[in-house]
């Protein structure tokens, strides 16, 4: 099992972070349009789903697949958005999800005073505690 | 019921064909007093945008007014709902809030939107040659695409729990196949208008669903 790459995005789209482990492509476009494109997909899928979904109350979407990878998704209620893609075979990971936004995130970039929120994360502290967490995962 | 609804779409992300399947009735209807303690946001309908209460959700549109249906966010008489409801007159008032259906025009966006997000997809693959998006999780629905070699996407709406529907998505191409395009009034990338093929595909829908919950009561 595999975890190709993590994105985070904030809720005006930026993003903030994006680290990869086993990527095997490359998109021949410059990151920042790489990132552009993802959020706008990610938007669109929300809306997309929002307004498909023929029952109401919590309509979130989780993941989608295709036949090489499948890409997770979990939104805070501040509108943090972390995806991450790995292979097929990782099932429901919002709660792994969840942990880096609580564990990690909120540990060495909230309560950090020196990071700004909202500008891509330069602190190598996070960087390092998500690796070691991301390496640590039983489906890496 | 398993499957919600199906959609076919033409290689060029125009909807071809659907079929809706479920009619879950969930409108509620209350009476309230003066203040509406309900915010309402006025676009081409009424929507529900603050203040979930008894089951009337963020999202709902508003249907009708004391029993009376709108039509175009006005009542009957001609008078403006949003104005009917200023009025502390004019209370207690008793409002029904409801979803209103997709229309017609609204699924052949959904249809164009997916089809631009399956090609998106393909291409901010970590993998290489990887296929577009095949199952898409929601917490209250499952999509499941299926593409032909020919471009052309057939679509289910499923259950949450619902598992793969491979055999499913297949049989519907065959159906296809066998009762669109071999009816000589049917011209290729055009809306599906065949019986044969519709009533073949309620049957089979019905063969799967009896099989699905027959799983799940064991």
């Amino acid at each position: 099992m595999t975890v190709y790459n993590i994105y985070i995005f904030n809720r005006e789209g930026t993003c903030l972070y994006y680290y990869e482990w086993n990527r095997r492509t490359d998109c021949n476009m410059p990151k920042y349009e790489e990132f552009k494109l993802l959020h706008g997909m990610l938007f669109s899928i929300k809306s997309f789903v929002t307004r498909l979904s023929p029952i109401d109350g919590k309509n979130s979407f989780i993941s989608y697949r295709t036949n090489k990878y499948k890409l997770h998704f979990y939104e805070t209620p501040t509108g943090l958005k972390f995806v991450m893609n790995t292979d097929l075979a990782v099932e429901n990971i919002q709660d792994t999800l969840h942990d880096i936004y609580n564990k990690i995130y909120v540990e060495y970039i909230v309560k950090n005073p020196l990071c700004k929120l909202n500008e891509p994360i330069q602190s190598s502290l996070f960087r390092t505690k998500l690796d070691e967490h991301v390496k640590s995962l039983p489906f890496y | 019921m398993a499957i919600q609804s199906v959609f076919i779409l033409n290689k060029a992300g125009g909807l071809i064909y659907h079929t809706d399947r479920y009619n879950s009735k969930n409108d509620v209807e209350k009476t309230f007093g003066y203040p509406l303690d309900i915010v309402l946001k006025e676009d081409d309908k009424l929507t529900v945008i603050f203040g979930e209460r008894d089951g009337i959700k963020v999202g709902f549109s508003l249907l009708a007014v004391n029993g009376e249906e709108l039509s175009n966010k006005q009542l009957p008489n001609g008078t403006d709902a949003l104005d009917f409801l200023k009025d502390p007159n004019n209370y207690p008032v008793s409002l029904k809030f409801g979803r209103i259906k997709l229309k017609t025009n609204e699924k052949i966006m959904f249809a164009s939107m997916f089809h631009t997000l399956f090609a998106i997809s393909t291409k901010l693959s970590p993998e290489q040659k990887s296929s577009g998006i095949q199952v898409l999780e929601t917490e209250s629905f499952k999509l499941h695409c299926y593409q032909t070699a020919t471009g052309v996407k057939f679509l289910v709406l499923t259950d949450p729990k619902q598992g793969p529907m491979d055999n499913f998505l297949k049989r519907f191409h065959e159906l296809y196949t066998d009762y669109a395009l071999k009816n000589p009034f049917y011209s290729l990338e055009m809306p599906i208008r065949c019986e044969l093929f519709d009533t073949n595909l309620q049957k089979t829908m019905e063969q799967v669903e009896r099989a699905t919950t027959q799983y799940s009561n064991e």
